[in-house]
């Protein structure tokens, strides 16, 4: 990546939203952007951080869409270089069309995180900063945007330093107990620091389980329809996408590739993916997509599970409900305006009627896509998600070390192996939260225990 | 003008404490004429506070220095009259070494060393000034009027740079009590361009034996089992001296209240700064006013002193208020005082500005070693002057120097903390200062550390051909262990051991991992064992007891490396490096690391700054 090329890409996700952005980095970009863009006023030469109204034409003159543009001067700007903005419709053909001028012109498209990388390079972002903002540019709704600021103003932040503060202490007095035989410390109180460690291991579990939901909300969740041919998936698709996009044919079988379609229930970003069916099937490219959905199954956040309320319930049927058991789905009752002859197993949850003729059910699906994958506990606006893989990972080995801690304590390791593992847990820490200095440790020690002989 | 009465050395170390001593036989073993110069021939390595060696950290520290080939360890183990060890219940590598030193005898024993060693001239004189010129040092010049050249020399000034003593408001020139300060040296370091600073530390006052009541007192006897410092201690044999535990009461924490104004630290008269770790009773009773009590340990000084050392009792508290809290005290109601406790500030050059070879960055073949790097402890000092002395001989013999890695030993660790953080207050060594402290345990600092004090050629035949015995021992011990099987059949054995329950054979290493089992339990089962040495024996539990420990640090050794190898030129120009924050920046410029792992030790120096720095010296390499 080379930090002295102009780079430019989309600053909002593709393919919804009436408005799109597009960004320019770089010394020389306001230039180049000029080339390309007309002013409906009569201002020329730009000022930093003003929007101006106009067109943006092509090569042999005509223009592409009607902007507005903004120029940012370094190093007022996201990534404290020259900055232009052009805010243009939305939509694929548009957006696509303007990148493709100006890289033409010389403009390099950027890789994922780049303006971000650039921040960080000129000194505006430190790796967290840099961090949360790549899941800020990558958030896909308003909820999105809102976990990926409360992280940046520190409220992960804040109860991962109670922890910190709590494995310190530990460790300073454990550390005192080793460093200091001959001093008048407290006793050697092991049960206490036992149960600390274990409360802390409590709250880390919690943020760790929370990451899913916090991954939802910024990079989405995979919504896979499932069935027997022709139960009605593509016009399941079609209906809650709200128009006609996946073939729908009355001949079993057409839908042969997975569909992928974007959009928001909720306020959750979906992905929602229609599957080939999952029958028996000799034809070999048939065969080829069942296969797939059998994979499908296993890595979507959800599935919804259709199944003919028209027809009887089918061995197929079955076979498709035996596939699904141990993942997260939800069982749909399709053409609920037809008389119903389907009987269905046992379950441990109602089924769901729906009819994409009538509409009958598609608020209630929309509501229950989000409740199965939105735990109801942690729904509420102030409770603190971790989005980001990293610091998951991070709170993840932090546990890890704080078990071995137990398991050590159990077979009566000393002092100075129990040190080790609180030390490694206070390292994994220091990955989100910065890292504990030996000087940290001593400073808690001196500060809390008189020494000195 | 005088030039060494004519004689051309090619080592010169400045001061004959404990660093200098050691640097000063180290370069003279190696083989260089090396010239000792002290203020005081009858002060050579003087015990300035405690009369202890060792304890948590300093234990191994000492340990290291006997396992390259310094003299430490020996003098020590010669002159001790009360060995006790530390922390046996606590973990292996926590354990720690600890004596009560007889001074005088310290002392004399060390400077016999120095006039026996034969490539060494131990001279009297007080160096005022250092003659250098493009090309690094030259020679130095004494108070005497005296000029002694060589092209390498180790500075060991201890606290004796514009030392100035406080007893109470009272304060003079000083070194240490009774002797003079060293005036002129510090001035000529600050104009050859080095950064000077200034610290504090103190001592209590002696207390005379005949005048304590010691059947009031608690007693604290030493070890029954006297293992010594030194590899080639054999099993000690001396007749103890006890020390005895007396305790301050709410009456000796008020009288010290009542006088605080006229203590020189409350009173703001000193501007050094005191080590958090060793405050003076009156910070103590200041800081930790909940406390009704603190302890304090009545050292001897020695076999013929009858000098008592009261340890966590320093004070610049005037005489008669050390007298007067001395007298609340149970047991010392009747105490005299046979020298007043004091504070001494000094002078110590910031050794960010040191190589790893504690050569300066500023002046080729000038080493500085010991508390003018705003170290503290004898240990500490000792260390250094060994490594200086080391680094100071091989300059001169032209070969690379000596670095110690922190996985290496606590010295590498104390070297890599003085170059890298900045100094706030005296440096002392802690076991918790080292991340690898499983690896860097008393037991094996001859595994560490002998080949490479033999290779510097420190390490003589005999302490070799015994060392290489050891490590023999160890390896078909480890062997035999991993070899020999018990079966389920062997019922008697497996009864012996408590291991009744168990359902199918296994490795004697096994066996002894269990928590349980300790390696004495097997020895009788083991011909390879027979006839071993209880620090073969020690050695061989610990490496298998912990195995899973001691594997999880060494791979946080490998990791390391990767950031170790890569060096950082010297003449990088940090503040040009565009992503790193100005902090970042000064931070960079200030200590001038010598690898990029060094510089992610620094305070303030993020990984995502290394990941800059990498990416700048990737271009840089490029260039």
């Amino acid at each position: 990546m080379n930090s002295q090329d102009i780079i430019i890409a989309p600053a909002t996700p593709p393919g919804e939203g009436g408005v799109a952005i597009i960004r320019l980095s770089g010394k020389g970009c306001l230039d180049l952007a000029l080339d390309y863009f007309r002013a409906s006023g009569s201002q020329t030469s730009p000022n930093s951080h003003v929007f101006y109204h106009g067109f943006i034409f092509d090569d042999s003159g005509s223009d592409v869409d009607e902007i507005m543009f903004v120029y940012m001067a370094s190093p007022r700007s996201f990534t404290a270089e020259d900055v232009v903005e052009i805010h243009c419709h939305g939509g694929h053909q548009t957006v696509s069309k303007i990148l493709q001028i100006f890289i033409s012109a010389g403009a390099r498209l950027a890789q994922p995180g780049e303006f971000s990388y650039r921040a960080f390079l000129n000194g505006r972002l430190d790796l967290s900063q840099a961090e949360a903002i790549a899941d800020l540019i990558h958030a896909r709704s308003d909820k999105a945007r809102t976990l990926a600021l409360s992280q940046l103003e520190g409220r992960l932040s804040q109860s991962l330093y109670k922890l910190k503060e709590q494995l310190k202490d530990i460790l300073a007095l454990i550390e005192a107990w080793l460093d200091f035989p001959e001093e008048e410390l407290p006793q050697e109180n092991i049960i206490q620091i036992r149960q600390q460690v274990e409360s802390s291991i409590v709250q880390l579990q919690e943020m760790v389980s929370s990451y899913n939901t916090g991954r939802f909300y910024t990079e989405g969740v995979s919504l896979l329809i499932l069935g027997k041919p022709n139960v009605g998936k593509s016009s399941l698709m079609n209906s809650l996408l709200g128009e006609e996009r996946a073939i729908v044919t009355e001949i079993e079988g057409t839908t042969r590739d997975f569909l992928e379609e974007g959009l928001v229930i909720n306020g959750l970003p979906v992905r929602l993916i229609d599957s080939a069916g999952v029958r028996d099937t000799l034809d070999p490219i048939e065969k080829e997509g069942v296969n797939r959905t059998l994979g499908k199954i296993k890595s979507s956040d959800l599935i919804l599970l259709l199944f003919d309320g028209s027809q009887g319930f089918s061995s197929e049927d079955k076979a498709a409900l035996d596939r699904c058991v141990h993942t997260n789905f939800l069982v749909l009752l399709t053409k609920a305006d037809l008389p119903q002859r389907c009987i269905l197993p046992d379950l441990p949850f109602e089924p769901l009627a729906i009819s994409t003729k009538t509409g009958q059910g598609l608020d209630l699906l929309r509501k229950s896509i989000h409740g199965a994958l939105i735990e109801a506990d942690i729904q509420q606006e102030d409770s603190i998600f971790i989005t980001n893989q990293r610091h998951q990972q991070a709170a993840i080995s932090t546990t890890i070390s704080l078990r071995r801690f137990l398991d050590a304590l159990d077979q009566s390791f000393s002092l100075e192996f129990l040190a080790v593992d609180i030390r490694e847990a206070l390292n994994s820490l220091g990955q989100i939260t910065g890292e504990t200095t030996n000087d940290d440790i001593l400073e808690s020690i001196f500060s809390r225990f008189c020494i000195g002989k | 003008m005088l030039t060494g009465y004519g004689k051309e050395y090619q080592v010169i170390v400045v001061g004959a404490g404990h660093a200098g001593c050691e640097a000063a036989l180290a370069a003279a073993r190696i083989g260089c004429s090396t010239l000792l110069l002290t203020m005081g021939l009858d002060v050579v390595a003087m015990m300035s506070c405690n009369p202890a060696i060792g304890g948590s950290a300093k234990g191994h520290l000492v340990h290291e220095i006997d396992a390259l080939g310094g003299e430490m360890g020996l003098n020590i183990d010669a002159t001790m009259i009360q060995f006790r060890r530390l922390n046996t219940r606590k973990g292996p590598a926590v354990r720690a070494s600890r004596a009560q030193a007889d001074r005088m005898a310290y002392s004399a024993r060390m400077k016999r060393i120095l006039e026996a060693e034969s490539a060494l001239d131990l001279k009297q004189g007080a160096v005022v000034s250092i003659d250098t010129d493009e090309s690094g040092v030259r020679g130095v010049y004494t108070k005497e009027g005296l000029y002694f050249s060589a092209k390498n020399i180790v500075l060991t000034t201890g606290t004796f740079m514009r030392g100035l003593i406080h007893v109470g408001l009272n304060n003079y020139p000083g070194g240490r009590a009774g002797e003079p300060a060293s005036e002129g040296l510090s001035d000529c370091l600050r104009d050859l361009g080095f950064k000077v600073g200034r610290l504090k530390t103190g001592t209590p006052a002696r207390l005379s034996q005949r005048s304590i009541d010691f059947s009031r007192l608690q007693k604290q006897e030493g070890d029954s089992q006297i293992r010594g410092f030194s590899f080639l201690a054999q099993s000690l044999d001396l007749e103890q001296v006890p020390c005895f535990i007396a305790n301050t009461n709410e009456k000796t924490h008020e009288i010290i209240r009542q006088n605080l104004h006229r203590s020189p630290l409350y009173a703001g008269v000193i501007e050094g700064v005191g080590p958090r770790y060793c405050p003076s009773i009156e910070d103590k009773v200041v800081r930790f006013p909940e406390r009704t009590s603190h302890q304090t340990f009545l050292e001897p000084e020695g076999r013929e002193s009858s000098e008592v050392y009261p340890s966590g009792m320093s004070t610049s508290l005037p005489p008669d208020v050390q007298l007067a809290f001395y007298r609340s005290m149970e047991g010392l109601e009747q105490v005299e005082i046979m020298r007043p406790g004091y504070a001494i500030e000094y002078d110590f050059v910031e050794p960010m500005q040191l190589k790893k070879s504690l050569e300066t960055k500023a002046i080729s073949g000038l080493y500085h070693a010991g508390q003018i790097n705003g170290t503290s402890g004898y240990e500490e000092a000792a260390a250094q002057g060994l490594i200086a002395g080391i680094n100071a001989a091989r300059r001169s013999q032209e070969k690379p120097p000596l670095v110690l890695g922190r996985d290496q030993a606590y010295i590498g660790v104390m070297i890599d903390d003085l170059t890298t953080q900045t100094t706030r207050e005296p440096y002392r060594m802690f076991t918790s200062r080292s991340e690898f402290r499983l690896l860097l345990r008393e037991d094996n600092a001859d595994q560490r550390l002998t080949p490479l004090g033999r290779s510097v050629g420190l390490v003589d035949d005999e302490r070799w051909r015994r060392y290489t015995e050891k490590q023999k021992w160890f390896s078909d011990g480890v062997e035999a262990l991993e070899g020999q099987r018990l079966s389920s059949k062997q019922k008697d054995i497996l009864a012996g051991l408590g291991l009744k329950e168990m359902k199918q054979g296994a490795s004697l290493r096994d066996i002894l991992r269990r928590p349980e089992i300790s390696i004495d339990q097997l020895v009788p089962h083991v011909d390879a064992l027979t006839g071993a040495d209880d620090e073969v024996l020690e050695q061989l539990e610990i490496a298998i007891k912990y195995e899973g420990y001691i594997r999880r640090q060494q791979q946080l050794v490998e990791r390391m490396e990767g950031l170790e190898g890569q060096a950082l030129p010297a003449d990088i120009n940090y503040p040009e490096i565009s992503g790193l924050s100005q902090e970042v920046k000064e931070r960079l410029a200030e200590v001038k690391p010598e690898t990029l792992g060094q510089a992610s030790r620094i305070q303030g120096v993020t990984p995502a700054a290394i990941a800059v720095l990498t990416v700048y010296l990737k271009r840089w390499k490029k260039q």
